[in-house]
């Protein structure tokens, strides 16, 4: 089973690899990927960034996409964590490990789940720049794209 | 009735999180709800403006402009997301 948190608090990325890989020697790679808030949008400083989400939809929509990559690529265990409310630049977002025999399933599944939740997690970022002003941050192209090219199956 | 509930840029423009609703007898898609709420007063006219940037939940689920709605439902209403 995945395990998948959506939480307001930090997290620690080494802590959950421990926790990923406790207790077991059969594991061959952790793939791990960790978004970070930067401290500018197109080419403009940001003050902060904020993550509003649906409370039961997320958890619901990650768990989906984490036992998804977990079934695609036989992992022997993935853990998602994402973050909401506002968060400063350098905070961590959101966490992606997967663990696998080999390392391409392990690479492959987490490119996957970032992808994914980028285009099927219920959350919106608002950015608040330098002057204290708010804006949502508008969905891209790029990251339908990205997506898209695993239904496809060409990555 | 139904649980409408608004995120992000459609919370602000509607000005509320959510209401309750019985869903009028001509509505019975996700497409007839937004035409409704689109009708109904400035602030739908305002966040239902742009068709291609609605998105909609139906009980938790992401829904299309045919997806069948009906009373009792939560049905939630959204720009793009934006996480990761």
């Amino acid at each position: 089973m995945p395990s998948v948190r959506v939480q307001a608090e930090s997290f620690d990325p080494g802590a959950e690899m421990a926790a990923l890989l406790a207790g077991r020697t059969d594991v061959g790679g952790v793939g791990c990927f960790v978004g970070v808030v930067r401290d500018s949008a197109g080419g403009q400083p940001i003050r902060s960034m904020t993550l509003e989400h649906y409370p039961g939809m997320t958890e619901r929509a990650l768990a989906a996409i984490a036992a998804e990559a977990e079934a695609r690529w036989a992992l022997q265990g993935c853990t998602v964590v994402h973050r909401y409310g506002r968060l400063l630049p350098g905070e961590p977002i959101v966490l992606v490990l997967t663990a696998s025999p080999h390392r391409q399933a392990a690479l492959d599944a987490t490119a996957f789940l970032i992808d994914w939740l980028k285009t099927r997690a219920p959350f919106w970022k608002q950015e608040e720049s330098a002057d204290g002003g708010a804006h949502w941050v508008e969905a891209r192209d790029s990251d339908d794209a990205a997506a898209a090219r695993w239904e496809a199956g060409t990555a | 009735m139904a649980r409408i509930l608004y995120f992000a840029s459609f919370r602000e423009r509607m000005g509320r999180t959510e209401e309750a609703l019985t869903l009028p007898p001509d509505v019975a898609t996700v497409g007839e709800l937004v035409a409704f709420l689109r009708e109904r007063d400035g602030a739908g006219a305002q966040a239902f403006a742009h068709p291609a940037t609605v998105r909609a939940a139906v009980n938790q689920e992401f829904a299309a402009p045919g997806s069948p709605v009906q009373d009792a439902d939560e049905i939630a209403f959204f720009p793009p997301v934006t996480g990761g």
